[in-house]
């Protein structure tokens, strides 16, 4: 058959052969692929048996074949790695050898750590301290931008919360504070609240009702003066907020302190050691500290 | 034409064709399946790895349902802008217990795979309530309605038939686990309650939400929560090769 329809009536001279095959009479021509492309497949091949032998490819009993330029994605992150380390290595070193108070004397390495900072803020202080640090009033994720400070505004201060976090469970040195929930744990009757929130609010100058914070006055001097302060200046080593300015960390309206009065609230904060380089955690410090408010 | 003619043979015998073309295919196969026979190897042994508690299957069922996966990846590349900025590079088995896994790398949101202790319960709740709350600049739609949906028995009882699916996809569920399955569901929420964490190691328990009904919010939040917060990475000596 195949012999016959090559011979057929129909195949005129100068035209390519045919496959040989033929469905009622029907035939295909023989036409060769084009070079170009048989050129490119046979590369290919010969290609994929180069890659087998400098790359990893084939897998095995109980490891794959390493290849033999050991290629891996692991060895080349950790070499990227270092890499961007020895080209810092000098300044990180420089800023882990400088007590984070003295930073700012050196005009070169200051700049440096706060750029080096301001990268590291907004790949992990961002989310909660709002990309300029301007915090979120309303859910408590305090302003850094401001002096008012709950743990401390000097360098080293900011170190050891970035470092550490606050009420972060994971580490013995994160910043811990507790004020009682007078509300809820039934500590203050419900006309005390009442009367401290108008204290408080007196404190700031806020809209209060004059009589009830003059009441509150007492209440606020047995049960919340010991951290506050008795005028409200609050105390950055217990973390208690200072209550006589118009910055608040949940908002100052009536509501919102009778609220924290009566249910307390408890910030929490991360601890970025071992997150981030030690130098890391320095530079961070030094760019926040520079916002604003820095002791 | 010779090789043609012989093909033509194959062609007009049926049974030929059929025990030839079954060898054609059974070596395809063989090339594509008995790799898999060996896949074990390629996951390296870390310490840390469990299964998930109950309350984090409920949460990881939601954000499945949720469709979480279409914007957030789980896997942390082996690149160093990506080590700066989610942490460690994901390892094979930090994901040997998800079924389905949640790698990718299009990433509308950021990779969650690191995402556990990173951010206060606070800040998950109002993030999930109204997210441009905290992140001006984020696109993430608001799922705030899981405050509102509360996980009862059933929804218990549902996770621990899950578990028995994963048990028999070989996860190490123990009888003692199974039986807890439901006390265990609930007493993650409970600051106080019978330590999860005896069966869980590293499982935080605490009420996630603030609110005193256990609800969707509590499961997913305890489910980001832990997430890449298994294995200890200060400890841990990657095999450089792999």
């Amino acid at each position: 058959m195949a012999d016959n329809s090559k011979k057929s009536a129909n195949h005129q001279k100068g035209d390519p052969s045919t496959t040989g095959h033929s469905w009622d009479g029907i035939e295909e021509f023989d036409n060769p692929m084009p070079r170009w492309w048989v050129w490119i497949f046979i590369l290919c091949v010969i290609w994929s048996v180069g890659y087998w032998i400098v790359y990893p490819a084939w897998p095995g009993i109980n490891k794959a074949t390493s290849g033999v330029l050991g290629y891996s994605s692991r060895s080349e992150v950790v070499k990227e790695i270092a890499e961007f380390e020895a080209r810092h290595d000098v300044l990180f070193a420089q800023i882990l050898e400088t007590e984070p108070g003295e930073l700012a004397n050196d005009e070169d390495l200051h700049r440096f750590a706060v750029n080096a900072g301001a990268s590291v803020f907004a790949a992990q202080c961002s989310q909660c301290h709002g990309a300029g640090g301007a915090g979120v009033q309303a859910g408590g994720f305090p302003n850094l931008l401001d002096d008012d400070w709950l743990w401390g505004g000097t360098q080293d201060d900011i170190v050891q919360t970035v470092a550490y976090g606050i009420r972060n469970e994971d580490h013995l040195d994160a910043r811990y504070s507790e004020m009682p929930a007078f509300g809820r744990d039934e500590l203050l009757s419900e006309e005390e609240i009442q009367q401290a929130t108008h204290f408080v609010l007196s404190l700031s100058g806020s809209d209060h009702d004059a009589q009830l914070a003059a009441a509150g006055a007492e209440v606020y001097d047995y049960n919340c003066s010991s951290c506050h302060g008795v005028e409200g200046e609050g105390d950055t080593f217990l973390g208690a907020p200072a209550l006589n300015d118009q910055i608040w960390l949940y908002g100052g309206s009536q509501e919102t302190v009778y609220e924290t009065i009566y249910y307390s609230r408890f910030g929490v904060m991360p601890g970025f050691d071992g997150r981030l380089r030690e130098a890391e955690i320095r530079a961070v410090a030094a760019y926040v500290h520079q916002l604003g408010g820095g002791e | 034409m010779g090789l043609l003619d012989h093909h033509g043979k194959i062609e007009r015998h049926a049974t030929l064709l059929l025990v030839l073309s079954f060898l054609v295919v059974s070596i395809g196969g063989i090339v594509q399946i008995v790799p898999l026979f060996y896949l074990d190897n390629t996951i390296e042994k870390v310490e840390g790895m469990r299964p998930y508690s109950p309350l984090e299957i409920a949460g990881r069922e939601i954000y499945r349902r949720e469709g979480c996966y279409v914007c957030h990846s789980q896997m942390v590349r082996p690149m160093r802008d990506e080590v700066e900025r989610y942490g460690h590079y994901s390892l094979a088995a930090e994901s040997m217990y998800d079924h389905p896994f949640q790698w990718g790398s299009k990433r509308t949101g950021p990779d969650l795979a690191r995402v556990g202790g990173r951010y206060s319960d606070d800040w998950h709740v109002q993030h999930m309530i109204k997210p441009q709350s905290v992140v001006p600049e984020s696109i993430m739609p608001s799922y705030g309605f899981m405050m509102n949906r509360e996980l009862d028995r059933s929804d218990a009882e549902k996770v621990r038939d899950i578990m028995g699916v994963y048990r028999m996809l070989g996860h190490p569920y123990t009888d003692e686990m199974m039986d807890t399955a439901v006390t265990d569901f609930f007493a993650q929420v409970e600051p106080f309650g019978d330590p999860v964490a005896d069966r869980y190691p590293g499982a935080q328990q605490r009420n996630f939400d603030g609110q005193d009904a256990v609800t969707e919010m509590d499961a997913v939040i305890a489910y980001l929560q832990m997430l890449g917060t298994l294995v200890d990475f200060e400890t841990f000596v990657p095999d450089a090769s792999r």
